[in-house]
């Protein structure tokens, strides 16, 4: 396809970057996360499924830091997902396209999700950090 | 060989009935997993403790069943959707983007199965 030196359209590169455009990207990374999430979702499922034994040494595995890091950074990408999907979903039925309200729905996504993020993973934290 | 253009050969056919598919699935299934996905994971910061026992419990519950096979269901299907679309924006050659979205797929649904089995024989069974 290269041999044929066609004009091509805008892309990135050509635009000054701005943190909407983050944002963006953010809700694309968060659900290819949570995507592979799934797997460790369903793995649980399977062997609490399977009896005691085979869930003890499931939960054994989960209970390694790298895993916990994992788990944790799932339900802070679910978070984020969540949040921002809600805002694709109000501009899939046509609102917030005007001048001001991406920048001001994005601002407000962003503490929306801090704030839930924030208390889910403090709520994790003072029930099973001990624990675990 | 054919003397039409490529776009001579695509025009006339009218439409697939079919353009607005993914697309609206992968609304339908964002807005259901609203609800679904904080059900889940208030009720997972909401267990006591992760022991088989409390979770085969929890799992066992008539609703707890149902609104987790909901979850996992539409969450792999949301994924497949999602993750197809990451794969056609940045997987190039033909050969590489077939095996990957048929990887993909495949993947999506083994994990649904292996869910819904799970999910099942801790409802039924309550994973004994």
């Amino acid at each position: 396809m290269s041999s044929d030196p066609r004009p091509l359209s805008p892309h990135l590169q050509v635009y000054r970057f701005g943190y909407t455009m983050a944002l963006s990207i953010l809700h694309r990374a968060s659900g290819a996360f949570l995507s592979a999430c799934t797997v460790l979702l369903v793995a649980w499922l399977v062997a609490a499924a399977a009896g005691p034994e085979p869930y003890a040494r499931l939960l054994a595995l989960y209970r390694h830091p790298l895993v916990l890091l994992l788990i944790a950074g799932g339900m802070t990408a679910f978070w984020y997902h969540l949040c921002a999907g809600l805002r694709h979903l109000a501009w899939d039925a046509g609102l917030g396209f005007e001048k001001p309200w991406p920048r001001r729905t994005g601002w407000l996504m962003v503490a929306v999700f801090a704030v839930v993020a924030g208390t889910s993973l403090a709520v994790a934290w003072s029930r099973y950090g001990a624990a675990s | 060989m054919s003397l039409r253009s490529p776009l001579g050969a695509a025009l006339g056919h009218g439409s697939a009935k079919d353009g607005t598919h993914h697309w609206w699935d992968q609304r339908i299934t964002s807005l259901l997993l609203v609800p679904l996905g904080i059900w889940f994971v208030v009720s997972l910061l909401r267990l006591p403790d992760f022991a088989h026992v409390t979770v085969a419990a929890w799992a066992a519950q008539p609703l707890n069943g149902i609104l987790l096979l909901a979850f996992a269901l539409t969450t792999l299907w949301h994924s497949a959707l999602g993750t197809q679309v990451i794969v056609e924006d940045y997987v190039h050659g033909r050969v590489i983007l077939v095996v990957t979205l048929l990887g993909l797929r495949i993947a999506h649904l083994l994990l649904a199965v292996a869910a819904g089995w799970a999910i099942l024989r801790l409802s039924f069974w309550g994973g004994a």
